[in-house]
């Protein structure tokens, strides 16, 4: 089932969650909405859902306008960070719920009972049947409010920060898990998370938002070497930034031009953007960023060091090899091999 | 949640990092026998003082028989009005935002602190055939004040509290995502109260059950006034154990009272079986 979300507009009272954003979801994708907290991730995802409704605007499930529709109509399933799972219900009955409650064409309770276990098995809990979910693990009560979820043959599935509750491992364990069940069953997906990582793992495309607005769509590819913003660039992996000058199609650091072309930039303010890692270390001391080292620490393979670049000392994170001798005062040379430059701020 | 392995077997104390045991538990049990077990087991002594008997001449005698149901029927009435009205009102209270609602929360208090009397003469006021009340129920046939209609409310009046108190917080945890899944799978509005959100709250709704049918069945000072007091149609078990004690027939009034004390702690202790019972169910 595709999705659009057209031109919508949610306030809460006097906060504006959501300002225009419009969206297509694609039939059988897996999209992750991906934002700090406060970025309307979790609003949008609801307003899919039918859960709140738009100030303005529209969501349309195919052609047909969903927003018209109450959530008991939609048939999407959704998915609580806290499973929301019915204590007082077993394993079983909490998946069969949504057959057992429909009006029309409800089936059997044997045909109930029998497509609730092919569910467990779908989510590898056989057997469980009978459990009440306070005997269960964080991980299983999740596995038990998606099979919940997909026992009505959802149109959308929507799961809201999914894992968010669950401890690392279980989470990597699981994530893997739903990319199965979503290439099996095929529902279009929609997901929720703060967690970078997540997103650009287990998403077909990632949907970056803040402060209400998309910042930009695509692929996990997309997003890390061609963001569109600063906000994209530095929420997305790590990122160093320097406030820089451009002049005559140059990139200029106080008065020394560091050896960035760039053409098409108008002159002025900007600010330079670059991975910490993707970066060359230079010998001399023309065309190149050069800084005193202020601070060094070694993380896993690499070191990580603070440089102090320029008369106003600006600091910026690099990742050199463990073999550099750098040490504190060292000065280093480098030059960003990827970079993004964006017009300063006001 | 604890997690005791089903092998462990019954110990007479489960080992704990919490100090105190003994001390606490020899405690309770001095404080319970002090204050409960002492006066009661002497209640009981009374009684089997007057042999079997004189014993079932007296609790099968009609009065008693009569007075020992209009409490036990009027308490589990008024207790089970309460369940249903306590419960909206809870509902009330928890969900919904309007202006006063602080006043009403704290109005459901007064049953408690308002002395029976007072609220039995009250009521009596109100529902006497020339009252503001009983004079428009009058015309219809309806007759509260001095029938078991009365006892009724004054027992719904005394045990409002005891539903509402025991539900509210209950209500207050329901986590919203629970309601917000069941209309995503197609749970209209009341299959969502009445499947989803009611099972949750029915052990909550069982205890104020069981505490306000406690009370109505105790409750003394404010029926007296309503109930008119006449034999064989409104006259409580409790006032017919003051009548005889007024007549100096101390084994009468304690048989009757023992009598009640067990009815009253074989339907608390079912109550309480359901409960564990539930509770183990749903964690």
């Amino acid at each position: 089932m595709e999705v659009r979300v057209a031109h919508v507009r949610k306030e809460f009272d006097r906060f504006t969650a959501l300002r225009d954003v419009s969206l297509d979801i694609r039939s059988g994708e897996l999209i992750a909405l991906l934002g700090p907290s406060g970025s309307g991730k979790t609003t949008l995802l609801r307003l899919i859902a039918g859960l709140e409704r738009p100030t303005k605007g529209a969501i349309f499930f195919g052609d047909e306008d969903a927003s018209l529709k109450t959530v008991q109509e939609r048939n999407v399933g959704f998915v609580f960070q806290h499973y929301a799972l019915f204590r007082h219900m077993t394993v079983a009955e909490n998946i069969g719920f949504g057959l057992k409650v429909r009006r029309h064409n409800r089936p059997p309770d044997a045909e109930i009972r029998r497509r609730a276990s092919e569910l467990l098995d779908l989510v590898q809990l056989t057997g469980l049947e009978k459990r009440y979910p306070a005997q269960l693990s964080g991980g299983q009560r999740q596995r038990v409010a998606l099979a919940r979820a997909l026992a009505i043959e959802p149109r959308v599935l929507l799961l809201d920060e999914p894992f968010g509750a669950l401890d690392a491992q279980v989470r990597r364990e699981l994530r893997r898990w739903l990319r199965e069940i979503h290439d099996k069953t095929g529902h279009t997906t929609v997901f929720v998370t703060h967690d970078q990582e997540e997103a650009l793992e287990l998403a077909d495309r990632v949907v970056v938002m803040s402060q209400g607005r998309i910042e930009q769509v695509g692929t996990a590819d997309d997003v890390y070497d061609t963001p569109n913003s600063p906000f994209v660039f530095s929420f997305i992996g790590e990122s160093s930034m320097l406030p820089v000058k451009v002049e005559k199609g140059e990139v200029w650091i106080a008065d020394r031009a560091i050896g960035i072309a760039a053409p098409d930039t108008p002159d002025g303010e900007a600010v330079l953007y670059f991975r910490p890692h993707d970066i060359e270390l230079l010998e001399g001391s023309g065309g190149c960023i050069a800084g005193t080292v202020a601070a060094s620490r070694r993380v896993a393979g690499t070191r990580h060091v603070e440089l102090e670049v320029g008369g106003d000392r600006q600091r910026v994170e690099l990742e050199i090899p463990t073999s550099h001798p750098a040490s504190e005062k060292t000065r280093i040379a480098f030059r960003p091999k990827k970079w993004k430059l964006f017009p300063a701020a006001g | 949640m604890t997690s005791v392995p089903a092998s462990a077997g019954w110990r007479f104390k489960a080992p704990s990092v919490i100090p105190g045991f003994g001390l606490t538990l020899g405690f309770s049990l001095a404080y319970l026998t002090l204050i409960i077990l002492i006066p009661l087991s002497g209640l009981v002594w009374r009684t089997a003082s007057l042999g079997w008997t004189d014993f079932w001449t007296i609790a099968f005698d009609r009065r008693t028989l009569k007075a020992l149901e209009i409490s036990f029927g009027t308490a589990l009435i008024a207790a089970a009005v309460n369940v249903v009205f306590g419960t909206i009102v809870a509902w009330v209270l928890v969900r919904y935002n309007f202006p006063g609602r602080r006043i009403v929360d704290a109005m459901v208090d007064l049953p408690f602190a308002l002395p029976t009397a007072v609220a039995g003469i009250a009521l009596t006021t109100l529902y006497a055939p020339n009252g503001w009340i009983g004079a428009l129920l009058a015309p219809l046939g309806i007759k509260v004040a001095y029938t078991p209609l009365g006892i009724i409310i004054a027992l719904v009046f005394i045990g409002l509290p005891f539903v509402v108190r025991t539900v509210q917080p209950i209500m207050e945890e329901i986590d919203k995502g629970v309601e917000e899944v069941a209309a995503t799978l197609g749970a209209t509005r009341f299959q969502t109260v009445w499947r989803v959100l009611f099972p949750g709250l029915s052990p909550a709704i069982l205890t104020g059950f069981a505490l306000a049918f406690a009370r109505g069945v105790g409750e003394y000072g404010s029926v007296i006034f309503i109930a008119g007091n006449l034999p064989y149609v409104s006259e409580i078990a409790p006032l017919l154990i003051v009548i005889r004690l007024e007549e100096y027939d101390y084994a009468a009034a304690t048989a009757i009272a023992t009598i009640m004390l067990t009815l009253s702690f074989a339907m608390l202790l079912f109550i309480n079986l359901v409960q564990a019972w539930s509770r183990k169910r749903y964690g």
